[in-house]
């Protein structure tokens, strides 16, 4: 049975006097990749970044509703915002490795979250490189800096990074706008095997990939969410008229 | 009126050229029965002549078809119209081909029965008649964007499924009483059969037209009686 581990209840959301988001209410399931497309400025990535506070830090925000995930409200003030990310892990539209060594990157969130064992760094290393399909092209130069890497090796070094301390959600916004055919290859085929682990939500302006790789698609527009369905559904038949507009490049 | 956009340009592009295949191949129809009413054999070669026109349009609009699904990626109602095309094309194809059958067994005049008033009795006219109407309805809903028709093109395929059952008992009947006129009366039962044919590709037009603008499923959803009366054919 599919188990609800992401759960919106009618979610305002406010940069200042702009409301970014309006009345936005769904559920994501368990181990299943989620979808959010719609054009810029439609309140798509305000929504995702959300789901681990990341618009804490904005000044004149406000939400009202509720956000839960895996049942808990994450706005509620008793929240470690810490746990929380540590709980929904973060990739973004450009890699962003730190000015460190490979094994470094990946060791970073182990080591601020308290871990000391060396072979327990070193095994958890290891296992996150090759969940991130990257272990096989790095195992040689885990010591070289980060930078080294080509752009698609650097992203997927991130999604090992938010990997090492085992979270069971991973928001992705953008994580291949920035890359090349090849390497966008590899990272929706890397989204599609993490499926098994993990619960995925990711942000993208490239409906094809949203379709390649999505289970669920939500469309939104002007901060509603207009559309939210089986993706084969949306692609093939969706039922709102400005969805079909959208996605079939008539929009506008 | 609002620009086209480029995908939508090549869409209509597609759709009119499927139009124009639309067209000849009820021009072929109507001269096949024509030309079997008449028993014209100078018109019967003229159907088989332009047979070829109509193979290459399929060709044609299998490839476009194609070539938008590369270049364009299209989704949703953009998807289904050029699944659909690609269908009806292929059915468009097979009608001409049973046209081009029926003209040639005209020409080679192997269909000549003794008793004259069989040819209204197997109300092969009739037949004619619905599978034309089904042909151009089912046109005339692509070109409206309007399925409302589609039930009464469909009844339509019963009733050519009906005449095709009574011609075969009265054929049967004919070639015990003039076995002398056995290859006739089979020739017959075989324009019947084309025609019945012709009838159940028109259904699928219609089914591929619902399937574009509703997003609805009709295929395999007939009754029994039209499945079995097409069983194992092509």
């Amino acid at each position: 049975m599919l188990i609800n581990i992401i759960e919106a209840q009618n979610i305002d959301f406010y940069y200042g006097d702009f409301q970014a988001l309006k009345g936005i209410s769904l559920s994501i399931a368990k181990n299943t990749v989620t979808a959010f497309i719609g054009p810029s400025g439609c309140g798509k990535s305000t929504f995702l970044r959300l789901l681990n506070r990341m618009n804490d830090l904005i000044p004149g925000i406000k939400l009202t509703g509720k956000c839960l995930v895996e049942g808990n409200d994450i706005y509620d003030k008793n929240v470690d915002i810490d746990e929380l990310r540590k709980k929904v892990g973060m990739v973004f539209q450009k890699p962003n490795p730190f000015p460190k060594t490979i094994f470094e990157n990946v060791a970073y969130g182990l080591r601020v979250n308290g871990i000391r064992d060396k072979t327990a760094i070193r095994e958890r290393v290891e296992e996150s490189l090759k969940d991130a399909a990257l272990w096989e092209e790095v195992k040689d130069k885990l010591n070289r800096s980060a930078y080294d890497l080509s752009g698609g090796q650097q992203q997927r070094l991130c999604i090992a990074r938010a990997l090492a301390i085992k979270p069971s959600i991973l928001l992705m916004d953008e994580p291949a706008s920035a890359l090349d055919p090849i390497s966008t290859s590899k990272i929706e085929e890397l989204i599609h095997s993490l499926k098994r682990n993990y619960t995925i939500v990711i942000v993208t302006h490239n409906m094809q990939q949203a379709a390649r790789v999505s289970d669920h698609t939500g469309f939104f527009m002007l901060g509603e969410l207009i559309e939210f369905g089986n993706t084969k559904k949306m692609f093939t038949n969706p039922q709102n008229k400005q969805t079909q507009n959208y996605i079939t490049g008539r929009f506008g | 009126m609002e620009k086209l956009k480029h995908n939508e340009m090549e869409l209509k592009m597609l759709k009119e050229e499927l139009a124009e295949m639309w067209r000849l191949v009820l021009s072929q129809l109507q001269k096949c029965k024509q030309a079997y009413l008449t028993n014209d054999a100078e018109l019967a070669r003229e159907i088989i002549s332009r047979e070829k026109r109509i193979n290459s349009f399929d060709l044609k609009i299998d490839s476009d078809c194609e070539n938008y699904i590369a270049l364009f990626a299209p989704v949703a109602v953009d998807l289904r119209l050029v699944l659909s095309l690609m269908k009806i094309s292929g059915a468009l194809e097979r009608i001409g081909d049973f046209a081009e059958g029926i003209a040639l067994q005209i020409v080679e005049d192997v269909c000549q029965l003794s008793v004259t008033n069989l040819k209204e009795d197997l109300k092969i006219e009739t037949m004619f008649d619905i599978v034309i109407s089904m042909l151009s309805d089912s046109f005339v809903a692509l070109e409206s964007e309007n399925t409302k028709l589609s039930g009464r093109i469909l009844q339509k395929d019963d009733e050519v499924d009906l005449l095709y059952r009574e011609g075969k008992n009265i054929l049967a009947e004919y070639i015990r009483n003039y076995p002398e006129y056995g290859r006739s009366a089979l020739e017959t039962c075989l324009i019947l059969r084309r025609l019945e044919r012709i009838g159940d590709h028109c259904s699928n037009a219609v089914e591929e037209i619902v399937f574009y603008l509703d997003a609805k499923i009709l295929k395999h959803s007939k009754k029994q009686g039209a499945a079995e009366s097409s069983q194992g054919e092509p």
